[in-house]
């Protein structure tokens, strides 16, 4: 019958009104921000830099190699010299300018130190783009545990490599992810 | 059961009485009139504002989201505040334009959606204008509103204007004539063309959509209704701006929200005409007879969200040929069968009427070229 | 601009022809897509497409950067279909090095590149709807249905659509842990919306009667002007370059493919159906056979940990596979070092595109925009 088509099309959208009203999954938009979905382990937004007790002892050595490898160049690093002009294994000033960072998670991957990796964090929203969004050292560094609360598999097999290994960083992780 | 269902004509009443002693006669006449027309004036923007909210609600259903939830609970107050929003926007009239047509055309358009909501029997004895050719004036006034839209069209001075104008005139006009047409099965049937004794012609569930006649008229008036309503899917003239832009483009702020209201308002007043002229009105038993009308109206209103939230937009060409090839002969033999119906013993009509309606359906959509779509395409799948 | 008022009916009044300018900003979904057209009362006599408002630069860029610090730019080429744009871009490369990919990788790469076509189509069949009115409805279903792959994606690779998964050699990442089972649930489920997706569509009068005859390709235009994908498959010409080149495994999993007779905006619709319920049958193999392993090689480990010494054997390659929208090639030309000397990529919407004004002539101009919408072109790609 001509016709037929358009009145199955209608019995489609019909058994979806009712189903919003009738199936727990019914409706599949998730109110935010009262509701948040859950935060998948894997997530890349932004670059962290870690610190194992104190926020003044990071584990970078401002090795430059993550400035080197980041497609958009983001990454600006300034080796500390101490008082004789020697440099040390320390980042002076480290920066990185959100708004050209890509979330690539290619400066996770290259570390050799494990000092850097990429966060969770998506609410960073700013109005001042040159004050605020260029982050600073002490806006990037965040304690340890803080990252194996929210990427404990991978904290766990960080851990346990490190462990396992004399103290200066040697062969890129094998089959494990990190 | 009485009194609820009098309960709003029994307030008028009440209040004639209390300035009956005060005014003369002709004070009261004035002040009756102005009670009825300003109930119908607050009522029927109100009607509008919650429809607009009913459609995004409705149509966020069907697609498995929850519709405005922000503004009041359950997003009620959601209708103010688009309200609001067009009041406070800037007025901008295009400066080769003619002001007074550009300043007319949005009224033109709003008042005869509203005129007509008079000519409705809300209920019993509930009708604010009761006149005896109720029917024609109802189509006759409606049909002012298409020239209206052109004068909207051709005041803006802009050629992408004029063109959506032009189809959406040369649509109303089309799709008018099977819509009166349809009408004209029920005139034809009761004898009378007075919207109120169409009404009381359908006692109790006798309605005339339990005949051949009746159901087909229902359907081809009720396709024609959301034609004119330009409604999806025939919603061309205002949706057209995928290409060229609509009639009103050049219209911002209230304006727009003028041409919107009138456009809400035809789609309450003719679902609200189809439900009288079909569906009996405020016919029914149990409820009082308001509740009635609002429930047969509200569901035909609710298939028209139903249609929007499904189809997509038939064109230009496709939707002329729809109406002259299609709907047309369909009602004219609709008025047929009508005829024996009336003339004819009840079980040679229901037959008759059966097998016309249907025979003339199958031969039409043969007929129609344009209809020829191909149901059996193939397709190869290879290695 | 021409001033005369338009007329459809006596031909004996001359009409000038009216030219106007659709987009760059369009109601429907395609991006920043300019098509100056001239009409001649309803119909098109000429159509000129103007793109270029997305250029990004991506060629030049990667001349300036290592190997793999481009990966992350393909993702943003075609930015429906991350996950093809960069197993395009590691065939290539892996050609130029001669690096063997392991088994369980190349699974991964199979079942990461059909989800992709699924997700694709999926999100084609939505905005063609809405290209044609159709408020929004389809589009919202098949949303709801790319959400679920989106997240498997995201729990994999660790971005929803800017995935940056495949190395030289490899995969990132191994797959997540519970990825194979929340994959098979919705491989299961999709016929089903599938299904309810060609109830609502398929069989729909208003939709037959917009796109039959609408658009038709003929199947010598669409070869000359080197067409490629679903748009020319639809014409009837078996041209798959899975089955041609069988590039990765694909020689391994027996699937068919779709053809159409007409060339029509609804071939183009129903071929692409067809090819996701192939692509079912595909990610139902792979799913039953992949491996334990290893998922990248150890070369492709070494140069994933420090790109920017990886360097690669002079010479030159064209890497290219059956993206859902076409074929995309990539074009690499090394003279040795680090960096790449020549890098282009050959977008199938850009040469899709050229062929937009012979399909769309004699149209009306309500139609021009649901034969864009049926090519299936996304502006990354087009501009690069």
């Amino acid at each position: 019958m001509w016709g037929s088509g358009v009145l199955q099309g209608m019995a489609v959208t019909i058994k979806n009104f009712f189903d919003t009203y009738t199936k727990k999954d019914g409706i599949f938009t998730v109110e935010y921000p009262e509701k948040c979905l859950p935060a998948k382990e894997r997530f890349r937004n932004f670059p962290i830099l870690v610190y194992d007790e104190k926020p003044e002892d990071l584990r970078c050595v401002a090795c430059d190699i993550c400035a080197k490898e980041c497609p958009p160049k983001c990454i600006t690093i300034v080796k500390a010299k101490d008082a004789q002009g020697k440099p040390l294994k320390q980042a002076a000033v480290f920066d990185i300018d959100f708004t050209v960072c890509m979330n690539c998670g290619i400066c996770e991957e290259t570390c050799p130190f494990d000092a850097i990796y990429m966060d969770h964090e998506f609410e960073l929203a700013e109005y001042d783009r040159m004050n605020e969004l260029i982050y600073k050292k002490e806006d990037l560094s965040k304690p340890w545990n803080y990252f194996e609360k929210i990427r404990p598999t991978d904290a766990k097999e960080i851990n346990a490599r490190r462990a396992s290994l004399p103290t200066k960083p040697t062969t890129p992780p094998s089959q494990q992810g990190s | 059961m009485e009194n609820v269902d009098q309960i709003f004509v029994n307030a008028k009443k009440a209040v004639i009485d209390l300035i009956d002693g005060f005014l003369p006669p002709q004070a009261v006449l004035v002040v009756s009139i102005l009670i009825s027309v300003g109930v119908i004036a607050t009522v029927a923007p109100v009607i509008m504002m919650y429809l607009t909210w009913l459609e995004r609600k409705v149509v966020g259903r069907i697609q498995n989201r929850i519709g405005p939830n922000r503004v009041g609970k359950f997003g009620l107050l959601q209708p103010i505040a688009d309200g609001v929003k067009m009041l406070t926007k800037e007025d901008i009239v295009p400066e080769g334009a003619d002001h007074l047509l550009h300043f007319l055309s949005p009224v033109l358009v709003v008042v005869p959606a509203l005129l007509v909501m008079a000519l409705l029997p809300w209920g019993r004895n509930m009708a604010a204008m009761d006149v005896e050719v109720g029917l024609l004036l109802f189509f006759a006034i409606t049909s002012t509103g298409t020239l209206s839209i052109f004068v909207g069209a051709w005041g803006s001075r802009n050629k992408f204007s004029l063109l959506g104008g032009l189809r959406a005139v040369a649509q109303l006009i089309s799709y008018e004539i099977p819509q009166v047409f349809s009408a004209i099965v029920v005139i034809m049937v009761t004898g009378t063309v007075s919207i109120v004794k169409i009404v009381e012609a359908q006692p109790g569930f006798n309605w005339f959509v339990f005949t051949p006649w009746g159901f087909t008229g229902l359907i081809l008036f009720y396709i024609a209704s959301v034609a004119e309503c330009n409604r999806t899917p025939f919603d061309l003239p205002e949706a057209e701006s995928e290409i060229v832009a609509g009639f009103h483009t050049e219209y911002s702020g209230m304006k727009f929200a003028l041409f919107y209201m009138a456009e809400f308002l035809q789609v309450f007043s003719l679902s609200a005409l189809a439900a009288t002229l079909f569906l009996g009105g405020w016919q029914g038993m149990f409820l009082p007879s308001w509740a009635w009308f609002f429930l047969k109206t509200y569901s035909l209103i609710f298939i028209m969200l139903w249609f929007r939230g499904t189809f997509p937009r038939l064109r230009v060409d496709q939707l002329m040929g729809f109406a002259w090839k299609f709907l047309l002969p369909m009602s004219m033999i609709n008025i047929i069968v009508a005829g024996i119906w009336t003339y004819a013993p009840p079980m040679i009509a229901w037959a008759a009427g059966i097998a016309i309606i249907v025979i003339s359906y199958t031969v039409l959509t043969k007929l129609n070229i344009r209809f020829h779509i191909d149901r059996n395409r193939k397709f190869i799948l290879v290695d | 601009m021409s001033s005369a008022p338009e007329t459809e009916t006596a031909p004996r009044i001359s009409t000038e022809q009216l030219e106007i300018s659709i987009g760059p900003q369009h109601p429907s979904t395609h991006g920043v897509f300019r098509m100056n057209v001239i009409l001649e009362g309803e119909t098109i006599v000429k159509l000129k497409p103007v793109m270029g408002y997305l250029h990004r630069n991506h060629e030049q860029l990667a001349e300036d950067m290592s190997w793999l610090g481009s990966m992350p730019y393909t993702d943003r080429l075609d930015y429906f279909c991350s996950m093809s744009n960069n197993l395009a871009y590691a065939l290539a490369v892996e050609k130029m090095m001669g690096i063997d990919v392991p088994e369980r990788a190349e699974y991964i790469r199979i079942i990461m590149a059909e989800m992709t076509r699924l997700v694709n189509h999926t999100a084609l069949v939505g905005f063609l709807l809405n290209d044609l009115g159709a408020f929004f409805t389809p589009v919202l279903y098949a949303f709801r249905e790319r959400e679920k792959i989106l997240d498997l994606f995201e729990a994999t690779a660790g971005s929803r659509m800017m995935c940056n998964y495949m190395r030289f050699g490899g995969v990132k990442l191994d797959l997540h842990p519970d990825f194979l089972d929340k994959a098979k649930d919705i491989v299961e489920k999709y016929p089903a919306f599938l299904d309810e997706t060609e109830r609502l569509l398929t069989k729909n009068e208003i939709l037959m009667s917009r796109c039959q005859n609408v658009g038709i390709l003929p199947k010598e235009l669409a070869i000359n002007a080197s067409i490629t994908g679903p748009l020319l498959r639809a014409s009837g010409v078996n041209y798959d370059i899975r089955k041609i080149d069988k590039y990765s495994i694909y020689d391994r999993f027996d699937f068919k493919v779709p053809l159409g007779t007409v060339g029509d905006v609804y071939d183009r619709y129903y071929v692409r159906i067809l090819e996701m319920r192939e692509s079912f049958k595909i990610l139902k193999k792979a799913f039953k056979e992949i491996p334990a392993g290893p998922f990248i090689s150890q070369k492709g480990e070494v140069a994933a940990k420090s790109p920017r010494n990886m360097k690669v054997p002079a010479g030159d390659a064209y890497g290219r596979i059956e993206a859902p929208k076409g074929e995309l090639g990539f074009y690499l030309v090394s003279d040795g070092g680090t960096k790449p000397y020549r890098y282009h990529v050959r977008a199938p919407s850009f040469i899709n595109l050229t062929i937009l004004e012979d399909m769309c002539l004699g149209q009306k101009v309500a139609d021009a925009i649901v034969i864009l919408g049926s090519i299936d072109i996304v502006l990354g790609e087009v501009d690069r």
